[in-house]
């Protein structure tokens, strides 16, 4: 039982367990590249979608059908269906108009869609990920949300070259203001959307892809500029995929972790798990357990590149 | 673009709205900025961007500063791309903004997703559905229609929250509204 693991970590087992049981809710995000929350509100209503507004980002409805994809406002692009946990790591990104951001693990593209929204569609927003299928979806899903200010790479992640955006004859590397890793991971969080996500688990698979996740952020980090910000997400709750990636990547690239505020109740990252000990601002980063606010589970963490 | 048959219209239908764009010939694998005039054309058959915008003025009545701020790409024979970033000239990725326009042949069509975009102050050559003929259009369904304006590619729209929505566009020849929303985006509305 892979949450039995988790136990030392959470202050209420019984709840978090209890937790992890219950189905979640429908959830969209109003695209705000095509219309503002209350035309799509408007559109649900006269369409008779029940929904009920997060409170924590009002651009998150939760509905009470599972059949968003077959309204109207869905078919305009209005709506995005995504996990209201994962809307998190955008907010704490924080992308502004007009800058260069990346997204190198970007497909199907709901992150990658929301910072387009938050960056009104202005500015630079490069969205890879190394598999074509997942990048198709990522295409029409950005084309359907009506967002121009993307560029869609087909790269490993891991040695992102800069390389298309150096125009002929110079050497010039532009770097990006931010960056928002959301790792490949071993998806533990997601088990109230997926019941089946615990089934393949297994601690090598874990280890595995923590290296990749290592690799991911520490490239990011390189092509982020002095005092850009990084922000590193999973949907896992596995220490090794986060706070020891962290810890490996602070020891290994110019950057530290930076406090940050988020509109949810979260608890520190955690700086010892089965023996090993993480660098003691690992605890800046959140961890989201689905208890504390009836959300999938979630990590998020921000870093300040210093050179 | 005439209307009335005569015309053939056959030319229309070579060409859908695919998602991934796979033409064979006269095929360019790097994005290509537009220039900005016909006196500055150096690729043959390729329009300028000056072309493009007196194109949606001019058929649709969209206004030209809709698309300040934006530059004009081709990849792919015909295909053109709108993009509100930087980017070098002749950039190798997979995507660059979004496809908005099938260039290279008689008539000019616009996609799905640009309409939506772009389109929602048009003016001109733009069809009115009510919700049951809307369902269908959006279903892909072809359906009778009374128009009396030019025939061609339509800008589509319906009433949604408050105001006149684009929905995609259509092909109106002979009475009949061809729905050309790409197999992907087709949806049955509840």
């Amino acid at each position: 039982m892979v949450l039995e693991r988790y136990d030392p970590l959470v202050d209420d087992a019984a709840a978090f367990r209890a937790a992890c049981d219950r189905p979640l809710p429908s959830v969209v995000r109003v695209n705000t590249v095509k219309t503002t929350v209350e035309r799509a509100m408007r559109a649900l209503d006269e369409d008779g979608h029940g929904y009920e507004r997060a409170d924590w980002l009002p651009e998150l409805l939760r509905l009470d059908s599972d059949s968003p994809g077959t309204s109207w406002p869905y078919f305009h692009g209005w709506l995005y269906g995504q996990e209201e946990v994962s809307a998190l790591p955008a907010l704490v990104c924080d992308p502004q108009p007009g800058e260069r951001v990346l997204d190198p693990c970007a497909a199907p593209g709901s992150k990658t869609t929301q910072l387009a929204a938050m960056m009104d569609d202005t500015g630079t927003l490069v969205a890879n990920d190394n598999n074509l299928g997942r990048l198709s979806a990522l295409r029409s899903n950005a084309e359907r949300c009506g967002v121009t200010n993307l560029v869609v790479t087909n790269q490993d992640a891991r040695n992102l070259s800069l390389k298309p955006f150096t125009p002929a004859g110079s050497d010039e590397q532009p770097r990006f203001d931010r960056a928002l890793v959301d790792v490949p991971c071993s998806c533990e969080g997601t088990i109230r959307k997926n019941p089946d996500a615990h089934d393949d688990w297994s601690l090598g698979h874990v280890q595995q892809i923590a290296g990749i996740q290592r690799e991911i952020l520490r490239r990011a980090v390189r092509t982020t500029r002095p005092g850009g910000t990084v922000v590193y997400s999973t949907c896992t709750f596995a220490p090794e995929e986060n706070e020891a990636v962290l810890d490996a990547v602070l020891a290994e690239e110019s950057c530290e972790l930076v406090a940050f505020d988020v509109p949810l109740d979260t608890r520190p990252g955690v700086t010892d798990w089965k023996g090993e000990e993480y660098d003691p601002s690992v605890e800046l980063a959140q961890r989201v357990w689905p208890h504390l606010n009836d959300t999938g589970g979630f990590f998020c963490a921000k870093l300040e590149v210093t050179a | 673009m005439s209307d009335g048959p005569g015309e053939d219209f056959a030319t229309y239908d070579e060409r859908r709205d695919d998602a991934d764009g796979t033409f064979e010939e006269n095929r360019s694998q790097v994005f290509e900025r537009l220039p900005e005039t016909a006196a500055d054309r150096e690729v043959e058959g390729r329009p300028s961007r000056e072309a493009v915008v007196d194109f949606w003025a001019d058929r649709f009545g969209v206004p030209p500063e809709t698309f300040d701020g934006y530059t004009f790409w081709e990849k792919g024979a015909g295909k053109l791309w709108a993009y509100a970033g930087d980017a070098p000239d002749a950039i190798d990725v997979e995507a660059l903004g979004m496809v908005f326009l099938r260039v290279r042949q008689d008539h000019w069509k616009p996609t799905t997703d640009a309409v939506q975009r772009f389109a929602r102050d048009a003016s001109e050559n733009v069809v009115l559905l009510d919700d049951e003929q809307a369902k269908r259009f959006v279903a892909g369904e072809d359906q009778d229609l009374k128009w009396d304006g030019d025939w061609g590619y339509l800008v589509v729209s319906h009433d949604l929250a408050g105001a006149v929505e684009p929905l995609g566009v259509g092909l109106y020849l002979y009475g009949e509204l061809r729905s050309q929303v790409p197999k992907g985006r087709k949806r049955d509305i509840d």
